[in-house]
């Protein structure tokens, strides 16, 4: 057998098995939205962290994070910190969101702002941008793994057939077995995720430069100044820096991840599931060890985000290449699952019913569901077959974007009123914002994340509205109910 | 509705001021430990310490 077959045979064969993980996942459960979408309210604590792990370390943000290493340098601790912190957050909102969603039945975020502001047009507003973001997250989740599969395969598999065979297997494993099914092939990913980050970050360092301390002192003395900010870039300042982990640190108001929250079965799983969180990005650091080896050993790639695949390809036998193309392809195939099957409950429980002008029975709305999961995956191949540098600037609006429903979210829990106009004009003023900013390339704007920015807009209108509107007319949080009444 | 009690707040500012307002102050390579550039070993030192924090999050939280 050539080298690439034996590669291409270990990913196919993981991939393979991972889908049958899924498949069977879902099998003798009466398949409700409820169970499709949220798992029935019915995960523990190790489900929930797998599943929120899984949402966080995408195969986007592994191939980006020895990418960043790579070209920019210093500036990559911002990702390693941001993911900490979000869960800093997580633990004081999170449980008051999941009681708040198993009082009133909610399953996506869009049911989340309709209800606590009892205002259909905020739901829809949020609803449609959240799946406006998620399908060009969903793109960047397809291009990677067009690029593992390639790589990985030695080049015989090419990247549209890769993207469009794992495409189509995420879209089935969400058909078949919703939710559930994702968080089982994300066990199989994570152990393969770990195993291939200890290879390459331990065993990359120690063939070229004899351990991974002379491996920092040789990438110090060839790149004076890379390894702190701003690094290799001009932009990523410190203050760069502060903005733009307190700006990521929102990153569960992405939709995903917000309607993981309502997978738990309760509020303290929620919690401990915060607690927990920030061991898993220790094997992260692992991969910054590889794509700072990458700098000394694969010199001047035109792309960085290549680094990491490049290194490991010139350095191990093809079945560890296999392995980690396997793993590479689980990984972005686990995001991408949940991220299709949050837009389309998006897009079923919050756009269509309100296009129809009436509510549909709960029958329709999973029919509509699931219409959309294929919908919303052929669009996203569509755009990574015909991909451009406006899609990374649309991801970078994106991650500010999402950012601007946290003011709605956490004031929504921690005070009685807010002012629903308020936080419909926040959202839209902030995205215009950061929008107007990143589209004028004037991100960061004078060394600042613009989403922080558009944020800081955000809260003044909120501020604003809820402080000049009459009190009486807005939705009380005590009046609707916020579900802890009956813990 | 229930706030967070005034201590977990606080312990919440912890990893805040220890990996992200404080970046000047450790944003450096010298001192070296254990062959790693000192910035990297003290966000390697938070994200381990964060768990904990979050756990006394947790023991404060949850007796309310």
């Amino acid at each position: 057998m050539t080298p690439g077959s034996v590669a291409l045979l270990l990913l196919v064969a993981l991939v393979l098995g991972g889908s049958a993980v899924g498949f069977l996942a879902g099998r003798r459960r009466e398949l409700r939205l409820e169970e499709w979408a949220v798992a029935g309210r019915g995960l523990g604590v190790l489900l929930v962290w797998l599943l929120m792990a899984g949402e966080n370390f995408t195969a986007f943000s592994v191939l980006g994070l020895s990418g960043w290493i790579y070209s920019r340098g210093g500036p990559t601790l911002y990702i390693l910190v941001y993911l900490a912190l979000g869960q800093v957050l997580l633990i004081f909102v999170g449980p008051l969101i999941w009681e708040f969603g198993r009082r009133h039945g909610l399953q996506t975020i869009g049911d989340f702002f309709a209800r606590r502001y009892a205002s259909a047009a905020l739901g829809v507003v949020v609803a449609l941008t959240g799946v406006i973001f998620l399908v060009v997250y969903l793109q960047l989740q397809v291009t990677s793994l067009g690029i593992i599969v390639e790589v990985c395969s030695f080049g015989q598999v090419g990247r549209l057939p890769a993207m469009v065979a794992a495409t189509a297997l995420a879209a089935g494993i969400v058909l078949a077995s919703g939710v559930r099914a994702i968080v089982w092939v994300s066990v199989l990913k994570d152990f393969l995720l770990v195993g291939v980050a200890v290879l390459v970050g331990i065993a990359i360092p120690y063939h070229y430069f004899g351990g991974i301390g002379p491996m920092f002192a040789a990438v110090e003395h060839a790149r004076p100044g890379h390894l702190t900010m701003p690094g290799s870039t001009t932009v990523d300042t410190h203050s760069w820096y502060v903005t733009t982990v307190l700006m990521s640190s929102l990153g569960l108001t992405w939709p995903h991840m917000f309607a993981s929250i309502f997978t738990a079965k309760s509020g303290d799983t929620v919690r401990k599931n915060a607690v927990l969180m920030p061991l898993h990005l220790l094997p992260l650091v692992l991969i910054v060890f590889a794509g700072c080896a990458a700098i000394l050993v694969v010199p001047n790639l035109p792309n960085g985000d290549l680094s990491l695949l490049t290194v490991a390809r010139q350095t191990f036998p093809p079945w560890v290449l296999g392995l980690i193309g396997g793993a590479g392809a689980l990984t972005a195939m686990v995001p991408a699952g949940v991220q299709m099957l949050s837009a389309s409950t998006l897009i079923a429980k919050n756009i269509v019913p309100l296009l129809a002008g009436r509510p549909l029975p709960e029958a329709t709305v999973a029919r509509v569901a699931r219409a959309g999961v294929v919908a919303v995956a052929l669009v996203a191949l569509y755009l990574s077959v015909h991909s451009s540098a406006t899609l990374v600037s649309l991801l970078i609006l994106a991650y500010s974007g999402v950012g601007q429903f946290a003011p709605g979210i956490v004031f929504g829990m921690f005070c009685d009123r807010v002012s629903p106009r308020g936080v419909l004009a926040g959202i839209l003023g902030g995205l215009a914002v950061t929008g107007a900013l990143v589209w004028s390339h004037h991100d960061p704007f004078h060394e600042i994340n613009t989403g922080f920015i558009g944020l800081g807009v955000n809260l003044a209108i909120v501020g604003a509205f809820t402080g000049l509107e009459r009190r009486d007319a807005m939705p009380s949080l005590a009046a609707i109910g916020s579900g802890q009444e009956t813990m | 509705m229930k706030r967070p009690s005034i201590g977990a707040l606080v312990l919440a500012l912890i990893p805040y001021a220890g990996m992200c307002f404080s970046v000047a102050l450790w944003d450096r390579l010298d001192p070296h430990v254990l062959g790693l550039p000192f910035n990297l070993f003290w966000i390697i030192c938070w994200l381990l310490a964060t768990p904990l924090i979050l756990a006394a999050i947790y023991r404060l939280e949850k007796r309310r």
